[in-house]
């Protein structure tokens, strides 16, 4: 295990108005640690210009300057310059949004500060739709997922916008991507971030139980899935250079990940695989830039990874349960089985699956024979517990 | 007091300069180019101590103004028709947030057809934005109104950004002579910035957040609207501060010109008084009794002062260089407006559009206008200067 390395302080009170298991309340939290008292936060129309609590209350402890929906950046150098004409330059000021807020509304702004090179951290917490108005679409929704404006029949098709990348083209000094289940890197980058002049990038996984449609209390849980399953790399850029900060050995089925949450509970098996070849080709691409070996070509699916025949099915009715049971229909593993957890090949092709190797099956806990799934101990989205464990004991 | 040769873009950019604006954000339109670009050099040959932003649009520049003055700096930033359009939404974000940021609009008509030459369709649609709007007459009043707003604006019983406005290459890009202050005259009359609240790293400041109905959100606007109040007394008062300091004509919420015993005036707002002056002395020397209302501070508007005017004058014309679809002409509607629940008689109020989109405006037009207000003729809407058969 990593030595803790998350500092004690806290700048964020408990309480707060953030829904239960929010990614970005966590997000928050944990950026504050890393910058420290000497912050000023600059934050839009997002989830976080509620999370704050009605005026005069905060739960935050440092300068909170609240503003436009898309002129976060714009504001955030206003903020610094005007720190800096007062003596205060030393001071991180920090831009904190949503994805709406940056892939979207915000991102001329935030283009423009970037190629000004500006002082301050940009931060985007992602939870991959515009949550606060009640899960819409947004620019950063990944294929597949069911928001209030792609729902069945109307699905997004298209992929997720790649900010990081759009951020890293900018030429800034640093970009990162970021993910609160993983709190010892997250902490890294941050400092990383906070010890840099320029316009710094944060892109952080903000899991969103409400709006994902899954148990509350499972979301640091998603977000190791997200990670390692490669729907979300850990990575940094500095300088333009690629570095992978952390990898999975064992990398874990995207179908794990998806299965997970109620918003792909629509996707059908075709479509299943097609955000698998999705999601390789990004990590592939995502190798290649980071120099790595044996990277293949990009295969043609990135475009529309969800172009597939289908036929029409429900939407996810199951809203979030106060008692936090099972939010996805019930279907465990019935087609394929007690699936072992693949081991990805490390150079795989673009359009075809990597062959699959089996693993040792870990001991079920419930009935104390190899885990075949039959135990019925399922997480939403029917991921064996054991299964689970086991895709993540390297954390 | 040097005098010197100034375009009215010239006058802003130099007034910036003596004010020591901190933090400057701008995005080029015409015609206030040259203003940024006056305080680029300014900025870059070290006249002006600044920060200079050079945003990717006016929404951004006033978003930048906006949280450079949180921060605790003076900022100011210039725009024109389009720009100002676009900035409609900051704008509201600059008052709200109760920083007083001066910002020079080189008024301009909004599109479409592409046009940019004068008219005041731009300023007027920012009327209920909670800006300070101040229409300058000539260059020198350029110079004078952009040092007397950041003392407006900045006083802490107001606390509101000012809207400076000059029309578009009638004064823009128009050269006339103006006395320039010196640096220690204006340094005397204007203070550092040095707010009450503004980021103070390490404390817990909120500058924003929300607020449900039954909190503070109407509270906080109805302050705003006393501080509004508080800035048209301030406005006066500083005014005259500054012709003390500086030995120039104090300049008020409006002025009159040779209204004594005036039996029709005309009321006019930027360059086109200049213009109504002179068709005044015209008519003047023919014996005529006419005289002329000139509308310097449109936001706050100076409601008292107009109906003590509608008790002098039995007929009063309104000059509006923009229009309101479905209603009329901005000074007209208000004058009208200010005048109601005065004893009878009241004056006949006409109201003429003029000049929209930079259509010339001449003294012989306003002496024809100002003939027929003589006889009695004061029309609800009349658009002036049409051409035939179009």
């Amino acid at each position: 295990m990593a030595k803790l390395t998350v500092p004690a302080t806290e700048l964020m009170d408990a309480g707060h108005l953030a829904c239960q298991g929010c990614g970005a309340a966590l997000a928050m939290r944990l950026f504050l640690k890393a910058t420290g008292p000497n912050t000023t936060l600059v934050i839009p129309a997002c989830c976080w210009a509620v999370i704050t609590g009605p005026m005069p209350g905060t739960c935050l402890k440092v300068p909170t300057v609240f503003c436009a929906f898309e002129t976060t950046a714009a504001v955030a150098s206003g903020v610094k310059a005007g720190l800096r004409r007062r003596g205060l330059g030393d001071t991180i000021v920090a831009g904190f949004a949503g994805d709406g807020g940056t892939a979207d509304i915000g991102l001329q702004a935030l283009s423009g500060a970037a190629e000004r090179n500006e002082d301050f951290i940009y931060v985007c917490y992602d939870n991959e739709a515009y949550m606060n108005t009640g899960i819409q679409r947004s620019g950063s929704t990944p294929p597949g997922a069911w928001t209030t404006t792609t729902p069945p029949g109307l699905s997004k098709v298209t992929g997720k916008k790649d900010l990081p990348a759009i951020m890293v083209a900018h030429g800034i000094p640093y970009v990162a991507t970021l993910n609160p289940s993983f709190p010892e890197d997250f902490v890294n980058k941050v400092k990383r971030a906070a010890s840099m002049p320029g316009l710094r990038y944060l892109h952080i996984l903000a899991d969103c139980p409400t709006g994902w449609k899954h148990d509350p209390a499972k979301m640091v849980e998603v977000g190791r899935q997200a990670t390692t399953s490669r729907v979300w790399p850990l990575f940094e850029v500095v300088n333009g250079r690629y570095r992978m900060t952390w990898q999975p050995s064992n990398p874990t089925p995207v179908r794990d990940y998806l299965r997970l949450q109620a918003r792909f509970a629509q996707l059908q098996e075709g479509e299943i695989e097609n955000m698998q070849r999705w999601v390789d080709d990004r990590w592939n691409d995502l190798r290649r830039r980071c120099g790595e070996e044996g990277t293949a070509p990009l295969g043609g699916a990135r475009a529309a990874p969800l172009r597939v025949e289908r036929t029409p099915v429900s939407p996810p009715k199951a809203p979030i349960t106060p008692s936090g049971g099972p939010l996805v229909p019930s279907s465990p593993r019935a087609s394929s089985g007690p699936a072992p957890v693949p081991t990805r090949s490390q150079t795989p092709s673009s359009g075809s699956r990597p062959p699959e190797t089996s693993v040792e099956l870990p001991r079920c806990y419930k009935m104390d024979k190899p885990c075949d799934g039959s135990c019925g101990c399922l997480l939403p989205g029917g991921l064996c517990m054991e299964l689970f464990r086991m895709s993540s004991r390297h954390l | 007091m040097p005098r010197q040769l100034l375009s009215g873009n010239q006058a802003v950019g130099e007034a910036v300069r003596l004010a020591r604006a901190q933090v400057v954000s701008a995005y080029p339109i015409t015609p206030q180019t040259t203003i940024v670009e006056h305080l680029a050099e300014a900025v870059g040959s070290h006249a002006l101590d600044a920060d200079f932003i050079t945003v990717e649009s006016e929404h951004s520049a006033m978003a930048a103004c906006v949280g450079a003055s949180v921060a605790g700096a003076r900022a100011f930033t210039a725009t024109s028709s389009q720009g100002l359009a676009l900035m409609h939404e900051m704008l509201h974000w600059a008052s709200g947030q109760r920083t007083p940021i001066v910002m020079a609009n080189v008024n301009r008509a909004l599109a479409p057809p592409w046009n940019i030459w004068v008219d005041h369709s731009d300023s007027m649609a920012q009327r209920d934005t909670g800006w300070l709007q101040i229409y300058a007459e000539t260059n020198q009043e350029v110079m004078d109104t952009v040092l007397q707003a950041y003392r407006v604006a900045e006083d802490p019983t107001v606390m509101l950004p000012v809207m400076v406005m000059l029309d578009a290459f009638l004064l823009s890009h128009t050269y006339m002579p103006v006395d320039v202050p010196d640096e220690a005259t204006v340094d005397a009359f204007l203070p550092a910035f040095s707010p009450r609240d503004r980021v103070d790293p390490g404390a817990t400041q909120l500058f924003g957040s929300f607020s449900p109905p039954s909190l503070c959100f109407m509270e906080l606007r109805h302050a705003m609207a006393r501080a509004m109040d508080r800035a048209q007394v301030r406005l006066v008062e500083v005014g005259k501060e500054y012709s003390q300091a500086t030995g120039r004509p104090p300049l008020g919420l409006l002025d009159e010109y040779r209204t004594e015993g005036a039996d029709a005036v005309l009321i006019a707002a930027g360059s086109l008084a200049a213009t109504a002056r002179d068709a005044v002395d015209r008519l003047r020397h023919d014996g005529k009794k006419v005289g002329l209302i000139r509308l310097r501070v449109f936001r706050p508007f100076p409601t008292e002062q107009v109906r003590a005017l509608g008790r002098r004058f039995p007929v009063i014309g309104v000059l509006d260089r923009s229009f309101s679809y479905g209603s009329g002409g901005a000074i007209a509607s208000e004058v009208r407006a200010s005048l109601q629940g005065e004893r009878s008689p009241r004056p006949k109020v006409g109201s003429f559009i003029v000049g929209l989109g930079g259509r010339d405006v001449r003294p012989e037009h306003l002496v024809k206008l100002y003939r027929r207000l003589l006889e009695g003729h004061a029309p609800g809407e009349e658009w002036v200067g049409l051409r035939e058969g179009t």
